[in-house]
């Protein structure tokens, strides 16, 4: 063994190979390069493993963890699975949808700063903290959520690709309008507002409807999303 | 090396002709050597306020076509030391000049006049590009109105993008009882919005429309309460720091004490 190989096996395992009932799970480690998890499972296929990974027909299910692939990697983990003939890879699976998981983690969300001002419009794919006002005739536009430190006067819309858990949040709520995934709402005859009022609100969706609250209560609807399940209150 | 400074708003009839004029006097009138520039193509109005349309002979056009030279164009107000008019052409369009030749002539009168004051014609389009292209520095004039708060603010936005930096704001037109009641937008909410500094306040008065029909520049007016706002626009312009003027007018504070004295 060399030491390139006896680096690998002392650090933490890449490549887990579990037993379940229809089969083999790999389970490749996320948090590393993926070059090093191939490498890893070249050995264990070639090497190490060969032994336990011969025999009859066997299921194998490939879990990557967060880690987005593309179609080239998922064909070479493939083939050197495939290799054996008598292992099947039956799916190659991310743990979440592409982009939910970062999401979730919050990792990807931006910063940025400035006015919005008329006339302008900022993108993001992801979710979107932005420092400063977004005036009459301006636009953001995220495909997650949206938060605003300062004044939102202009359009906001969270969750542009349908996702329905988004919101939009800002320190001084006053827009011309707001989207959520299809949703468009507007207000003031749509909402409850109290237009004295000075609180850090945020919108979102309940039931297909688009509804405003006080961002005390934003632990309870993010909650909700994170399990799945829409937003409940009791 | 004197600055150029485009004065813009956008939205149209606010005033960014009246305040051309009047700005580009009130600089005059401290002794500060101005070149004012129409670039208003095809609808120029600023030789009209100032009176100077008799005398206009070639203009922005033929300057940038070669038909003349920048110093044959120029009217000399006769009413100051060192004002001047470049004036703009009433028969073409925008597209008559390109950015890059305003460009050039304002650099020519940027050596001459320590302050050019460029008229922009209102819109975004070619005029507008035009008006910005030679200058340093601009200022956004806006109205207490919705509509011209929210050009101003498409303007701005533009002007950032355009490497113009921090322009400054006047608005224009201000009727301080309707503030009072509510009925027009309020100096401190046009500010939160357009987050720039204001170089000045300029309260509706009848004097500057009579000024501007008999070709007489408002400034020269000492009676006309826009006449001081414009000058104190000026000064402001030249580093001086001058309170804003109260929008009250003086009148109403008079009556004030006179009511205060009979109670007492």
């Amino acid at each position: 063994m060399d030491g390139r190989l006896r680096s690998l096996t002392a650090a933490k395992h890449r490549v887990t190979i579990k037993g379940v009932k229809d089969g083999l799970v790999f389970v490749l480690d996320d948090t590393c390069p993926f070059a090093d998890v191939v490498d890893e499972l070249r050995h264990k296929m070639e090497t190490t493993h060969q032994q336990i990974l011969t025999g009859p027909v066997i299921r194998v299910h490939v879990k990557l963890g967060a880690r987005e692939v593309s179609e080239e990697q998922k064909e070479e983990i493939r083939r050197i699975i495939g290799r054996r003939g008598n292992l099947l890879v039956q799916s190659i699976q991310s743990s979440e949808p592409p982009g939910a998981g970062a999401r979730m983690g919050g990792s990807n969300i931006k910063v940025m700063s400035g006015i919005v001002r008329s006339g302008q419009t900022i993108t993001h794919d992801g979710d979107l903290l932005y420092l400063g006002d977004v005036n009459p005739g301006g636009a953001i536009i995220c495909s997650g959520d949206i938060y605003v430190m300062g004044a939102l006067r202009g359009m906001a819309h969270a969750g542009m690709t349908g996702n329905e858990h988004a919101i939009i949040a800002a320190s001084h709520l006053r827009p011309t309008q707001l989207r959520i995934a299809s949703v468009i709402s507007r207000p003031p005859d749509e909402w409850n507002v109290d237009d004295e009022d000075t609180y850090m609100e945020f919108a979102y969706i309940r039931d297909g409807k688009m509804e405003i609250d006080k961002i005390h209560r934003l632990h309870r609807v993010k909650s909700g999303n994170n399990a799945g399940n829409r937003p409940e209150f009791a | 090396m004197g600055e150029a400074i485009v004065i813009t708003s956008g939205k149209g009839g606010v005033g960014k002709t009246t305040t051309s004029a009047n700005v580009g006097t009130a600089l005059a009138l401290q002794g500060k050597k101005v070149c004012m520039v129409d670039t208003d193509i095809g609808l120029r109005n600023l030789d009209v306020i100032m009176g100077l349309e008799n005398r206009i002979i070639f203009d922005l056009v033929d300057v940038a076509e070669g038909r003349c030279r920048v110093a044959q164009a120029l009217i000399k107000d006769k009413r100051f030391d060192e004002l001047y008019l470049l004036p703009a052409a009433q028969t073409k369009d925008k597209d008559a000049v390109s950015p890059e030749r305003v460009k050039e002539i304002i650099l020519e009168l940027k050596n001459d006049f320590e302050f050019v004051i460029i008229d922009c014609p209102a819109g975004i389009e070619q005029g507008f590009k035009n008006a910005v292209a030679g200058a340093d520095k601009a200022i956004v004039v806006t109205t207490p109105e919705n509509a011209a708060v929210r050009d101003a603010d498409r303007i701005i936005g533009l002007l950032e993008n355009s490497n113009i930096r921090s322009p400054k704001l006047i608005i224009n037109r201000i009727r301080p009882h309707m503030i009072k009641n509510g009925e027009m937008l309020d100096v401190e909410e046009i500010c939160s919005v357009l987050a720039i500094d204001l170089l000045g306040l300029v309260p509706d008065d009848e004097h500057v429309i009579k000024a501007a029909n008999s070709g007489e520049p408002t400034v020269m007016n000492p009676n006309s309460r826009a006449a001081i706002a414009y000058r104190n626009i000026a000064r402001r312009m030249l580093g001086d720091t001058v309170p804003l003027m109260p929008l009250e007018e003086k009148r109403s504070f008079m009556k004030n004490i006179r009511k205060l004295f009979r109670i007492g």
